[in-house]
């Protein structure tokens, strides 16, 4: 396959999964600030879903002051925020349209419906009235796409750059959210109080994990178990591990001449977490640990654009 | 006839507009005059004597008999269905300048363009035999040079045109196939005759608006096909294919084939990665292929992979920096050296333009003659050469009946539409003229034939053309029809290439006895 075709489809595949993090994040936010909190608790909320994507130095620059509409704005069509759904979903079309004959034709009309059907709801002014709904639509979009590349695509190397994306992706998202609601939970000791379920509930609930974490654990809520479930269980479908380990098993079917090492150090992150315990993380400390994987994951995506994306030798 | 020639960079353009924006223009100016009345042009569907317009002809009698059963809200339901599809199909062309990046939809008109079998027969022997001696007299050009030497076309109609490339001298070409893919531009006018406008032998694309708007008629009206025996179409991607494996360099056993384009951002994007997929080969950029060691090699996830044959979508200024214009970052440096060596094939190949230009065109007749010993199958538009002084003096006589055009003008500048030019402009062209004859050709004004189109009004005649799609390889193939554009502003004085006409599915009927034959098996 044609290194620029291999870079589209991981591309295409990254800004899907981007837009569907970036929507479960507004979501859960848009359910917590209905709880009753004071101002500073609620613009905290909106500020700490900024940090998760680093932007809220960008925000301040164009906005200067918090408002949770112009978060909303920000985070969801504004062209020039390269984390905003609109900048993403443009994204993985554009990315789409340049291997439109690499994809089934399923495949990219849904690409395509998604990016005109997002235009028509953009100005129509669903965010204002219903933005729940809005954000479920750009969920219920990731679902097809994924689910139409799974059910239509040729196992070859093409969907195996898409698989790749999509996990390397959301593996970084998965770290984000847990880092930053980490950091910005008042109490993350054993006991929480009640107003604590709330908040974690939203956290399980933005990555689709309230209902596991329920059957996995049959037992009251509790941030370490909610690290646990989002980093080490291979079982949750957003987890660490379980998007490590497809992100090893893809990077085995595209091997080549020069990715042994890209293959190894991916192996050894993936290692780390199959084999780690959530005591000595909790230890280490989590953000620490966290930060250290999102460094890592950056470097991944890195030596994967080397080996295979970047062009070989001219 | 007025003739905006294509400028430099044919792939910059929407699909071959050059034909349709000549035609509109010929139209629009037509009508200006006020006497463009359209029951004075060849109708398809009915007997094109005025006030007899009841009478329809055989080969639309079925489809007209269809046509009247249904309601109008059918047809334009179906006709919103149409454009929903296309739109999210993204069967779009991009648009440039004001709107860039925004992209539109090519109007696609749900009445088809029908030809008879017997018609498309005649077409078809005339479209093989046209072709066969262009590519003999490209290759006749940069070899023996033959046909100059005969006298039948004059050296420095050859060597001062633009378009003729001595890199391309004395280089052998596989199977000395030069137009691998030609676009061929047919018009009717009159009564019905059939007239060759232009061979578009660079890059001639809308062949993917052929095949889509096929798939969009038998989606729509699948009931139509059951009641028409129509020749089916989809086949092409294959015989493209097939034609483009068979001019392999020497050697290559099992080539690998490329489409390379401009990019995403180039109009004719969709077609390119269109036939491309149909054909299930790599869509390459200038940027994905490089040179090494005499051959072409395009960039994989697994590392270079070698490349034999392709088909390109970039014109010749573009193709390699290091031999055309180098502020080019569409091409691949050292193109021209492997080509020229023989290890890569290119299709079309380099200086295919000296044929089609419209210095050259007056003599393909001649080159019929000269090349294959037969008689032109089909017509050229007649045209007068005003280096000649018996066709000068003519065309000084009748200037306001004529359109006048530089050989070597382009984009319609420096050209004469008669009826449509003041006095004054005549004059000033005369005098032109009579300073350098040379420089100018002469074409009557064609009346062109007109087909029934969906307008907001209901159903009215517009104008249309045709271009088949000639492909040369070990041998000459083609589908039957190819793309039917039709002109659809009532004398739009707008010739923009983003505001051409719409396309019409076209219809080949197939004879009776082919059926019969089917029977019998």
């Amino acid at each position: 396959m044609l290194s620029r075709t291999a870079d589209h489809l991981f591309w295409m595949a990254r800004y899907t999964e981007r837009a569907e993090n970036t929507a479960r994040m507004l979501d859960v936010n848009m359910q917590t600030s209905m709880l009753p909190q004071s101002e500073q608790d609620a613009e905290q909320g909106w500020r700490a879903t900024l940090g998760i994507s680093e932007l809220q130095s960008a925000y301040d620059h164009k906005y200067g002051r918090f408002h949770t509409r112009d978060v909303l704005d920000f985070m969801v069509r504004d062209p020039n925020n390269p984390s905003s759904i609109l900048a993403c979903l443009t994204g993985a079309r554009e990315n789409a349209r340049a291997v439109r004959g690499t994809l089934t034709t399923e495949v990219w009309e849904i690409q395509n419906a998604t990016w005109l059907d997002m235009q028509k709801r953009l100005k129509s002014n669903l965010l204002e009235t219903d933005p729940s709904a809005f954000f479920e639509w750009v969920k219920y979009r990731s679902h097809l796409s994924r689910g139409v590349t799974l059910g239509t695509m040729l196992k070859d190397e093409a969907i195996y750059f898409i698989r790749l994306g999509t996990f390397l992706e959301r593996a970084d998202n998965t770290a984000r959210i847990l880092d930053v609601k980490f950091h910005g939970a008042r109490d993350t000791s054993k006991d929480i109080t009640q107003r604590d379920f709330y908040y974690w509930a939203a956290l399980l609930r933005s990555v689709s994990g309230f209902e596991i974490y329920r059957k996995v654990y049959r037992d009251v809520i509790t941030p370490e178990r909610v690290a646990e479930l989002l980093m080490l269980r291979g079982d949750m479908p957003r987890s660490l591990l379980a998007c490590m380990d497809d992100v090893v098993e893809n990077l085995k079917h595209i091997r080549n001449d020069v990715s042994a090492d890209t293959e190894r150090f991916a192996g050894k992150l993936h290692a780390e977490l199959k084999f780690g315990h959530i005591d000595d993380i909790m230890k280490a400390g989590l953000h620490h640990t966290l930060t250290e994987f999102l460094e890592n994951i950056y470097e991944l995506g890195n030596r994967v654009s080397r080996d295979f994306l970047v062009p070989l030798a001219a | 006839m007025t003739v905006l020639r294509h400028k430099s960079g044919h792939f910059l353009h929407t699909f071959g507009c050059a034909a349709l924006a000549r035609f509109l223009l010929s139209y629009s100016q037509t009508r200006l005059k006020g006497n463009h009345n359209m029951a004075n042009f060849f109708n398809e569907m009915t007997a094109d004597e005025v006030g007899t317009d009841s009478k329809v002809r055989e080969h639309y009698r079925e489809f007209n008999n269809w046509l009247e059963q249904q309601s109008p809200e059918t047809i334009a339901r179906k006709r919103a269905e149409a454009d929903l599809t296309f739109r999210r199909v993204g069967i779009t062309f991009a648009v440039y300048g004001d709107d860039a990046g925004t992209e539109r939809l090519i109007p696609f008109d749900t009445i088809p363009r029908i030809i008879p079998a017997a018609e498309w027969a005649q077409m078809q022997t005339g479209l093989v035999q046209r072709v066969q001696a262009l590519n003999m007299f490209i290759h006749d050009i940069y070899h023996e040079q033959n046909i100059i030497k005969a006298g039948i076309i004059p050296a420095e109609q050859i060597y001062k045109n633009a378009q003729y490339r001595p890199e391309m001298q004395g280089i052998a070409v596989a199977s000395d196939i030069y137009a691998h893919i030609a676009g061929v531009d047919i018009v009717r006018a009159g009564q019905g005759e059939f007239y060759v406008l232009e061979d578009n032998l660079r890059v001639p694309s809308g062949v993917s608006y052929m095949l889509e708007d096929r798939k969009m008629m038998m989606r729509l009206f699948p009931e139509l096909f059951a009641r028409n025996r129509i020749a089916p179409v989809d086949h092409y991607p294959d015989m493209l294919l097939d034609n483009l494996r068979s001019v392999a360099p020497m050697g290559v056993d099992d080539p690998t084939v490329v489409v390379m384009t401009p990019g995403m951002y180039n109009s004719a994007y969709f077609e390119h990665a269109f036939l491309a997929q149909q054909m299930g080969v790599e869509l390459v950029e200038g940027k994905d292929l490089f040179v090494n060691d005499n051959s072409v090699y395009m960039r994989t996830t697994r590392g270079p992979k070698r490349v034999d044959v392709i088909y390109r979508r970039v014109d010749d200024d573009f193709l390699d920096p290091l031999a055309f214009r180098s502020d080019s970052s569409l091409g691949v440096p050292g193109l021209l050296s492997v080509y020229r060596a023989g290890r890569v094939t290119l299709a079309n190949a380099i200086g295919t333009g000296v044929a089609d230009d419209k210095s050259i065109y007056p003599f393909v007749p001649d080159m019929i003659k000269f090349y294959l010993s037969q008689e032109p199958i089909l017509n050229n538009v007649p045209t007068y050469q005003c280096r000649k002084a018996a066709d000068l003096s003519y065309v000084l006589a009748n200037l306001p009946k004529l359109v006048v055009k530089e050989v070597h003008g382009a984009g319609g500048y420096g050209m004469l539409v008669g009826p449509a030019s003041s006095l004054a402009q005549i004059e000033d062209f005369r005098q032109r003229l009579l300073a350098n004859p040379d420089g100018y050709i002469a074409q009557p004004t064609l009346a062109l034939s007109a087909c029934p189109t969906y307008v907001e009004a209901g159903i009215a005649p517009r104008h249309i053309d045709l271009r088949p799609f000639v492909l040369s390889g070990k041998t000459i193939s083609m589908v039957p029809g190819g793309l039917t554009r039709v002109a659809l502003g009532e004398g739009s004085l707008v010739v923009n290439s983003s505001q051409g006409g719409g396309t019409k599915d076209t219809w080949v009927l197939e004879a009776t006895s082919a059926f019969a034959g089917e029977k019998t098996c």
